[in-house]
């Protein structure tokens, strides 16, 4: 059968992925960090809007289509918590601010889901980054957190 | 050893078709990277649109190179080891489908009917033929397996008691696994998206046709790669002047790709909705126990090449890395799969943040995913499939290399070029850099209002690591059309190096047959595809119309 050698490396490997795994869980559960929630459709997502549910809670539900997103320009405040709700009304669209770590695809049919901290002012470029059409490049929205102060 | 005229052509045509329009695709590679550096400002150049290009470059040489090169690697490896010919009706049949389909995708997207990318994401819509055309490719390739599994039981037969060689069994293996997921891409395209491209059906699920998509998807990648691995345990070790330190722990990982490679093509829709983050959860699970056979592979292929050295009069704990023969024109393809094994240290890496359920959302659609899998498919794979077709045409038509001294540093030039481009795209993608877009139109315009100015560094890096791919792909050309185009001074036939195990272990009936692994297989695909399925139809709202790439009002 195998070798002395070869059944430490397996161990070894056993280990490193068992270590591996765990890590993932920890921060799955201890950092809160999630991925792209699932919810059941409902056409009420595909409307456009910001909601202020109180001075730090905001709800942005995000309608991608070619080539913009609505709404293009969020206003929140500093220290905001947002749950972004994002749906597609054509083609399959990406939904990506990378300063915050939100991404997100835009599908028709399907509604994303994610919860983001904006601690502190600035402008957050919403990219779309899965390709959907000839104006792919041209996709493109802000965040824009208390900048510059109104 | 002595090929009959049919499969020799066979498989030089299939070597010679793809290796052409390589040229095609790595001209589009290097395109890319121009107008992602914002070199141009234009959404096309010489009348090929950029997304055009992509598509192109993603369908040639994920794709068509591919499949191609495995269905003939597949047929040099069955007749060399079981010494029995494959039917030649069935081979030509195959052969005359899989050039059929790829004449039609190509004719689509030639005529800019069809940049929908390889992956074809509806409801973007390409041409009927573009569809239709990938899936004759397909079902092209699957005529061999079925061939060769007569030729498996027959020489089964002949054999008792004797192991199945281990290239025969990567190839079926492989194979096995190619067909298994292509079911579920021809059931994508023949049901789902032929009909509406052609406006039958109103409307297409776009969440179930990805999952089916990545069903195929992720194991695409192991159809690309298994050749590689094959090339690996059972030639390498030789060219590098050593045994295989075990045969079993070849059997070990060949199998478990089996078992494997199909159930996990979740990790690739971490982002979708409509599918739950339990599924998502079990196919991190499924993900993380497919780098046991990769394990495996490290320790087995780094033991095989430190008993080269040593064999080679290499000393100390770590001499043997330096008495390896990396320069020797006469064992060119040492030179070639050591650069795709460095790179693929990386890939390895670079893929386990990919499949990590959180991790991956930080990179995922970025230009990141290109970095890594360009040191995958465009490392290890690329690089033993290129080294192979010019071992396989130069063997099978009796020429000499030519220009060896500039073949033996081609794959090194090529890694250089891999690990500078694939390093950019992946800073590039951790600062948000969006793949597949034509940067160069907007966000690296200066003149444009979506200007991103910190994206200017990884683009550069990655544009001239890009731009040393594509003089390593020319001077591959050059080698292997002059190789090919010689006159004939040896004689013909197909030879192989073959390994010798150094661990020679006694048959175990587990690993010589297919039956109890495919039976796993299939449970473990229903374990992970089940909920998977179930979480996409009961989530999915309404279809969706098609949509052409250049319109936003639905039509076809
Ligand atoms: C000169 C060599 C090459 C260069 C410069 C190059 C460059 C690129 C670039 C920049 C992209 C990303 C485009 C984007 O996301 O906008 C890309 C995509 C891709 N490349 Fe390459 N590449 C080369 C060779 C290869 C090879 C040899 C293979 C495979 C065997 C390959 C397979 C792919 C695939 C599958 C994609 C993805 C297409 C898609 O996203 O639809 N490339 N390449
Ligand atoms: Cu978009
Ligand atoms: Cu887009």
């Amino acid at each position: 059968m195998l070798d002395k050698f070869e059944i430490r490396v397996l161990r070894i490997t056993g280990l490193l992925i068992i270590i591996f795994f765990f890590s993932i869980l920890y921060v799955t559960g201890k950092r809160k960090v999630d991925v792209t929630e699932c919810i059941p459709y409902d056409k009420a997502y595909a409307e456009p809007r910001v909601t202020k549910i109180d001075d730090k809670t905001y709800q942005v539900f995000a309608v991608a289509g070619m080539w913009t997103f609505e709404p293009s320009v969020i206003n929140i405040p500093p220290g905001a918590e947002v749950d972004f709700f994002v749906t597609s009304k054509d083609v399959v669209h990406g939904f990506n601010i990378a300063e915050r770590n939100v991404n997100m695809m835009a599908v028709y049919g399907g509604i994303s889901k994610t919860t983001v901290k904006f601690p502190e002012t600035g402008v957050y470029k919403i990219t779309c980054h899965e390709y959907c059409g000839t104006g792919h490049q041209n996709m493109q929205a802000e965040v824009i957190v208390d900048y510059p102060k109104p | 050893m002595n090929v009959s005229r049919s499969l020799r052509n066979v498989i030089i045509i299939e070597l010679f078709v793809p290796i052409t329009l390589l040229i095609l695709g790595i001209y589009h590679g290097l395109m890319q990277v121009v107008y992602r550096a914002g070199v141009i400002h234009q959404s096309s150049a010489v009348k090929l649109d950029y997304y055009q290009g992509l598509t192109l470059h993603g369908v040639i040489n994920a794709i068509v190179l591919t499949t191609f090169f495995a269905v003939s690697f597949g047929h040099a490896t069955i007749f060399f080891y079981l010494k029995k010919e494959p039917n030649k009706k069935a081979s030509w049949i195959s052969l005359g489908l899989m050039v059929v389909g790829t004449l039609m995708a190509a004719w689509a997207i030639l005529a800019g009917k069809a940049s929908v990318l390889y992956t074809f994401y509806p409801p973007l819509k390409g041409h009927p033929l573009f569809y239709l055309g990938t899936a004759l490719l397909i079902v092209g390739s699957w005529i061999p397996l079925f061939d060769w599994l007569v030729l498996y039981r027959s020489w089964k037969k002949e054999n008792p008691g004797k192991k199945v060689p281990l290239a025969v069994l990567g190839t079926l293996v492989n194979f096995i696994v190619w067909f298994v997921c292509t079911l579920a891409v021809a059931y994508e395209v023949l049901v789902l998206l032929l009909p509406w491209a052609m406006g039958w059906t109103p409307t297409v699920n776009v969440t179930l046709a990805r999952t089916l998509f990545w069903f195929f998807g992720h194991a695409l990648v192991y159809f690309w790669l298994l050749p590689a691995y094959i090339m690996f345990y059972t030639m390498l070790p030789k060219v590098a002047g050593g045994k295989l330190y075990s045969d079993l722990a070849g059997r070990i990982a060949l199998f478990l790709f089996l078992l494997l490679s199909v159930p996990v093509g979740v990790h690739h829709q971490f982002s979708d909705p409509n599918i739950s983050s339990t599924t998502k959860w079990l196919s991190t699970v499924l993900t993380f126990a497919v780098a046991v056979p990769s394990f495996i592979t490290a320790f087995t292929l780094s033991a095989s090449l430190e008993y080269a050295g040593r064999q080679r009069g290499a000393k100390g704990l770590l001499g043997w890395f330096g008495k390896l023969p990396y320069l020797d024109s006469n064992r060119y393809l040492f030179g070639y799969m050591i650069a795709g094994l460095i790179l693929f240290i990386f890939g390895g890496f670079t893929g386990i943040v990919n499949s990590s359920y959180a991790l991956n959302n930080v990179v995922h659609n970025t230009s990141w995913l290109p970095g890594h899998f360009h040191m995958t498919v465009a490392g290890p794979v690329f690089l033993a499939m290129i080294a192979m077709s010019l071992h396989l045409i130069a063997t099978l038509r009796g020429r000499k290399i030519f220009l060896p001294k500039v073949n033996v540093i081609v794959p090194y030039l090529w890694m250089i070029g891999v690990l500078i481009f694939s390093f950019g795209l992946m800073w590039g993608g951790l600062m948000g850099e969006p793949r597949r877009t034509n940067l160069g139109m907007t966000y690296l315009n200066p003149q444009n209002e979506l200007y991103h100015p910190q994206w200017v560094p990884s683009t550069m890096l990655a544009l001239s690591g890009g731009f040393i791919m594509f003089l390593a792909g020319m001077l591959y050309f050059v080698v292997f059309f002059g190789t090919f185009f010689r006159k004939k001074t040896e004689t013909a036939g197909l030879d192989l190096p073959v390994s010798e195990a150094y661990h020679d272990e006694k048959m175990v009936p587990l690993f010589n047959g297919f039956k109890p692994w495919i039976i796993v297989m299939v449970v473990i695909i229903l374990i992970a595809y089940v909920p998977a399925l179930v979480d996409v139809l009961s989530n999915s709202g309404p279809g969706a119309p098609p949509h052409l790439p250049h319109n936003p009002m639905p039509g076809i």
